[in-house]
């Protein structure tokens, strides 16, 4: 059998390849990775037999620039990295940091967070959607999805006048009342939403290409997910029923009715209906918190120079990724001595050499589309 | 604008004797060196020599089955200056438990990788960042600045503006990044 060892050492290419298996190498330019995600495959055939994410392109060190920014200042810079998702960045950290202060924001800024968090959530998912089953081959999804995601960038960019690196709230509270007609928006919205998800399912659920290609390919077990620190729909998909917004609740969510939708396979079918039905979740959220948003301040008070005491918190929210996470270290002055972002979709990403094995190589952009990354965050 | 609410005092950690401590400490004994509640989350402060002993115990007895995140803090006048830090999480029981362990400049650190396989990324991250070397990491490269790399970004001494210009010339063919 002949034996090729190939230069540019990594963990894929050093493996001693058999005379059948080759090395194929996808990305870092490839439009179905989602951003600049390098794989390496080594193939048998059509099988993957491992395979190597190679990541970093986008790394920007978010976190060694929360250390040169105050606190407020650093608050933008988290918006870019999942930037589908920027609203959701947000709130942890200003929650995190409020933590830290020992504050909180008022109970009308919580529900309006809540409800921005929520839509926020739903467009994350509709962009997960629409490209992954645009990977797949589903050429109609995508412009359905966007087609609402509009219309909640519409709803986001009129109350704070960004449509993706938002910056939406403020360490304490909101900066912006809502605007005139805010509530019958959202309301109209998620009313409409309901219909439009059953459009999406009518072409995609019992869409015999769909769940072929969706069924069985990238099963991740529940103990394999929970060992390799999975989290979000992912998690969920898996069986395993955890949420942080019920487990550990934050901003509003303990006020409103809601279920954790999960999976049994743990197969990229199961998370497209755990995502599907999340969807369907947060719109029962937004409409219960959009009839009863509570009037008073909007920010608390908390001083325009902010020294938290000397201390450390880890706070996390539930992303539409899956655990966000910021540990955020204070020496008492003004800008944090340490932020460390626990990405969800970086920690996800691990699990892809486990869902990829011994799948087809047409298959690993199913899984990758499944996992849903966003390169911003991977690399942060 | 409405009346300031009544200041609280700003919290300060509290000792933590709770019963996890108790068993920890009829367990490990020493290596427990500290406890303490900060903004009521439980920080206990392990020794490093014992790192992959207590992991082992906190997923098996006590139930701590996933490793959340792990990262390090650097304080470089402190004579270790490594602060190892893992979050864990007990899906039992609705619990978070932050262990610390300390580590200077060139001691290995037990790699946790066989106690929770998410330990293998966040190894390589917090030894492509600060340049903590973990023992027994199956594969302990750097994960987000290329190989050839030079430094460790997050370390308090690498100042911000810095690069390593050799790389950068060599490999994009311009003078800087900046």
């Amino acid at each position: 059998m002949a034996e090729t060892r190939i230069p540019n050492s990594s963990n894929v290419a050093t493996t001693v390849l058999g005379a059948d298996e080759i090395i194929l190498n996808m990305g870092p330019q490839h439009p179905s990775t989602h951003g600049v995600l390098r794989v390496r495959l080594k193939l048998d055939g059509e099988r993957v037999r491992e395979s190597e994410c190679i990541i970093g392109y986008l790394h920007r060190g978010v976190e060694k620039i929360a250390e040169h920014r105050s606190y407020q200042q650093f608050a933008p810079y988290v918006d870019r990295m999942d930037y589908v998702a920027a609203v959701s960045n947000g709130l942890g950290y200003c929650e995190a940091i409020e933590k830290l202060l020992g504050a909180e924001a008022p109970p009308r800024a919580k529900v309006v967070r809540t409800i921005l968090t929520e839509l926020q959530r739903i467009a994350s998912h509709m962009v997960w959607l629409g490209t992954h089953a645009l990977d797949i081959g589903a050429l109609t999804p995508i412009f359905y999805c966007f087609r609402e995601r509009e219309e909640i960038l519409k709803i986001i960019e009129k109350y704070c006048g960004a449509r993706l690196t938002t910056h939406a709230f403020r360490i304490g509270g909101l900066q912006y009342e809502t605007y005139d007609g805010f509530e019958q928006e959202v309301k109209r919205f998620c009313e409409d939403l309901d219909h439009k998800i059953d459009e999406y399912e009518q072409l995609l659920t019992e869409n015999r290409i769909w769940v072929g290609r969706t069924k069985g390919v990238g099963i991740l077990s529940a103990e394999d997910a929970i060992g390799l620190g999975v989290t979000g729909p992912v998690l969920r998909a898996s069986g395993v029923k955890w949420d942080i917004r019920k487990a550990m609740p934050y901003a509003a969510y303990e006020q409103y009715d809601f279920e954790i939708p999960t999976g049994k396979n743990g197969d990229t079918y199961d998370r497209y209906l755990v995502r599907m039905a999340e969807m369907r979740q947060s719109r029962r959220i937004c409409l219960q918190a959009i009839e009863n948003i509570p009037s008073g301040p909007i920010m608390a008070r908390i001083g325009k120079v902010l020294k938290p005491p000397v201390g450390e918190v880890y706070h996390s929210i539930e992303a539409p990724k899956g655990e966000l996470g910021y540990y955020v270290v204070s020496d008492a002055t003004t800008q944090p001595y340490r932020v460390r972002v626990r990405p969800p979709s970086f920690i996800n990403l691990q699990a892809f050499d486990k869902m990829v094995r011994g799948s087809l190589v047409a298959d690993v952009v199913a899984i990758i589309g499944t996992i849903d990354i966003v390169l911003g965050e991977v690399d942060r | 604008m409405p009346a300031a609410p009544a200041k609280e005092p700003p919290p300060k950690p509290i000792p933590l004797d709770n019963d996890l401590v108790q068993r920890l400490k009829a367990r490990f004994g020493e290596a427990i060196r500290e406890a303490w509640l900060d903004r009521k989350q439980a920080i206990v402060v392990i020794a490093a020599e014992k790192l992959l002993e207590i992991a082992h115990y906190c997923r098996e007895d006590e139930k701590f089955d996933m490793l959340t995140d792990l990262t390090a803090v650097d304080w470089p006048k402190r004579e270790k200056r490594f602060d190892v830090i893992l979050n864990l999480y007990s899906f039992a029981k609705n619990e978070r438990l932050r262990l610390k362990a300390l580590a200077g400049e060139n001691e290995p650190v037990a790699s946790v990788v066989s106690v929770w396989p998410a330990a293998n990324w966040l190894e390589r991250e917090a030894y492509d960042m600060f340049g903590i070397s973990f023992s027994g990491h199956p594969d302990l490269r750097r994960i987000l600045l290329p190989e050839e790399w030079q430094g460790h970004p997050l370390r308090k001494d690498y100042d911000i503006l810095k690069q390593d210009t050799a790389w950068v010339k060599e490999n994009l063919g311009i003078e800087s990044g900046q």
